[in-house]
């Protein structure tokens, strides 16, 4: 770790190779921070890596401010990124570290705070085989959320940027605004609205619809509140913004004319949609998949006040027992599992139906 | 595109149209509910049944302490973060759009994790941490909290929309004498403002709404959504529904204000 920042004060020519101290500088500082947040190294050892990160910085801000324009330039996007980018490695990358090592220790005793790394997998063990159900459950509704997200989501953001014209951008706040609402007075305000006694049951009652809602199962015995369907459909409300305007700024980008050509050239309306707009705006599905799916999976709150509990989620467990049952070791491996189940969804994903404009 | 001229072809624009306005419709739904109900007169602690129309609770929005308390802390915890992570993630969008240097591939990797990342996984683990560390959990933890998600947020959007920024307006700028610091602030800055207000906005907007992460962070501190949350489960005040409101009513208001600047500003270069 150490080695890493050591070129700085070394006797490197400092004209021929600016860039090369601005990242060792960088990702010196970085990994060092994310070290000594991680409890990699402490003591007097911390404070010696926090000189080092110090003397790196003076060392370089030296190397600019003596050096030629030239080198001054190549070392300003580094200085930029410098803060918010050790800001990152602090409190980012070092609190997955910890959540890594405290996900492999143990708990001395019931009522202990302090755990013990000693490499215990039966973290991992018990995250799999006591909260499966949960794991599975969070990745159904999720998935579930994110394909009507994008069955609702898909023709509103079509119709806002093709038959929009100039109202468009106000369209679009139209969509946005109701999300700038606290997200728990939108939950609760569903709760209200689906409880027995709320003015959905009351509006399908009195339509006489019940019988066909409960065929759909998205009633219950007469009820909508506290089941899967509640769930999920808290989540696709709460993320269907983050559906709609990564697929609205794709199809933004398609030119009206060249549906017109496909016709020129006897397509029909709808095979010019599915030959010409859809590929173009699966940049966009893509984004919003991302944006709505994973977030869903790790969301708690839909489930806490929508659903049962036989409806929660893996986020309701490892809030449970990180917060009320303080064991902190299970809830890291959970939280664990979790990202990397992500992650694996992520990469497969991304494989096949990855872009290069995901950011 | 090219009008329908067919029978069919009408019906399935004027569907595809229909649909797209239940769509907005749906999301509606809980906004009238807030609205209207912020006018209801409860009948016992919680507000949650209609009873009668009432103009009392918004005399009174800030007649709750522990609410108006705890809505003050979400203000003064926003502001905090928001000024620091808009600082910070301009500083990263400037360096990643203004420059090409090497190792800006990694870079932007780390930058898009955050996002990508379960909220519930980044309070935890920020949790954790500050358990690992013996550190009191409170105000400070959650300003820390909010700035890290913000970072990423702010540097992303601010990147996105200096995208398109003719650099070349700085070389002409010193090819006409300015100093670099000079040419930064005369010609530069004033250019990619109204991205960094954007950014900064909605990162306001996502610091006073984030309810995950803060109660891993918050320890006994109470924030809007925390007591929103807390006090759901014993009493649900009208006053409630007033301050949501309020939010609602005041993003309107800054929404409208930079569509008619946006305009504006647009016909002028025009």
């Amino acid at each position: 770790m150490a080695e890493a920042a050591a070129p700085l004060g070394s006797a490197n020519p400092p004209e021929r190779r600016p860039e090369l101290i601005g990242i060792f500088a960088l990702v010196g500082a970085g990994l060092l921070l994310a070290a000594i947040g991680a409890r990699w190294i402490s003591g007097p050892l911390a404070i010696a890596a926090l000189v080092v990160i110090a003397v790196g910085i003076v060392a370089v801000v030296t190397v600019a401010l003596s050096g030629s324009p030239d080198t001054r330039r190549k070392l300003a996007p580094y200085g930029l990124l410098k803060p918010g980018m050790l800001w990152l490695a602090l409190f980012y990358l070092a609190p997955l570290v910890t959540l890594l090592r405290l996900s492999l220790s143990t708990l001395p005793s019931r009522f202990a705070v302090e755990a013990e790394f000693n490499f215990n997998f039966a973290n991992f063990t018990r995250a799999f085989t006591d909260f499966g159900p949960q794991f599975t459950r969070a990745f159904l509704y999720a998935g579930t959320a994110t394909i009507l997200t994008i069955l609702i989501g898909y023709p509103l953001a079509y119709v806002i940027a093709f038959r929009g014209g100039k109202y468009r951008t106000l369209l679009l706040g139209i969509v946005v605004i109701p999300f700038f609402t606290s997200f728990l007075i939108r939950a609760i305000a569903w709760r209200s609205l689906l409880a027995d006694t709320g003015q959905i049951v009351q509006l399908i009652e009195l339509l006489r619809l019940s019988s066909l809602f409960e065929s759909l199962g998205i009633m219950n015995n007469g009820r909508i509140l506290n089941t899967p369907a509640a769930v999920i459909g808290g989540l696709t409300y709460n993320f269907l913004p983050f559906m709609v305007l990564p697929i609205y700024v794709s199809l933004e980008k398609v030119d009206p004319r060249l549906v017109d050509a496909a016709k020129d050239l006897y397509s029909t309306s709808i095979s010019a949609f599915t030959k010409v707009v859809l590929p173009l705006s699966f940049p966009g599905v893509f984004a919003g998949t991302l944006l709505t799916f994973i977030p869903a999976a790790g969301d708690f709150v839909n489930a806490l006040y929508l659903g049962s509990p036989s409806t929660t989620m893996i986020g309701n467990s490892i809030q449970d027992q990180f917060l009320v049952q303080n064991d902190l070791p299970l809830a890291s491996a959970m939280s664990f599992v979790l990202m990397a189940i992500i992650t694996v969804f992520v990469l497969i994903y991304s494989k096949f139906f990855g872009t290069e404009d995901l950011t | 595109m090219s009008a329908p001229t067919s029978v069919r072809g009408q019906i399935a624009k004027w569907a595809l149209n229909i649909y797209a306005a239940a769509a907005l419709l749906y999301i509606f739904v809980p906004i009238i509910w807030i609205v209207a109900f912020s006018f209801n007169e409860p009948a016992g602690r919680f507000n949650i049944a209609w009873q009668r129309f009432t103009l009392d609770n918004w005399r009174d929005p800030f007649s709750n302490q522990s609410l108006t308390a705890a809505f003050v802390q979400s203000l003064r915890i926003a502001v905090i973060s928001t000024s620091v992570a808009t600082v910070l993630g301009s500083m990263i969008a400037i360096a990643l759009s203004r420059y090409s240097f090497k190792g800006s591939g990694p870079l932007n990797f780390l930058l898009v994790l955050p996002i990508t990342t379960p909220e519930i996984v980044l309070g935890s683990s920020l949790a954790a941490m500050f358990l690992d560390w013996n550190i009191n959990r409170g105000f400070a933890t959650v300003v820390i909290a909010h700035i890290m998600f913000q970072v990423s947020f702010v540097a992303l959007t601010v990147r996105a929309r200096v995208r398109g920024f003719d650099w070349t307006l700085e070389q002409a700028a010193q090819d006409l004498g300015a100093n670099p610091l000079r040419t930064f602030w005369r010609v530069t800055f004033p250019l990619i403002l109204p991205g960094i207000l954007a950014a900064a906005l909605l990162s306001f907007a996502l610091s006073i709404d984030d309810f995950i992460i803060t109660l891993f962070n918050a320890g006994s501190l109470s924030t809007f959504p925390i007591y929103i949350d807390g006090s759901f489960k014993v009493r649900f005040p009208p006053q409630i529904n007033v301050l949501a409101t309020t939010i609602l009513l005041a993003s309107v208001s800054v929404m409208l204000v930079g569509l008619l600047w946006g305009q504006r500003s647009r016909r002028r270069q025009s």
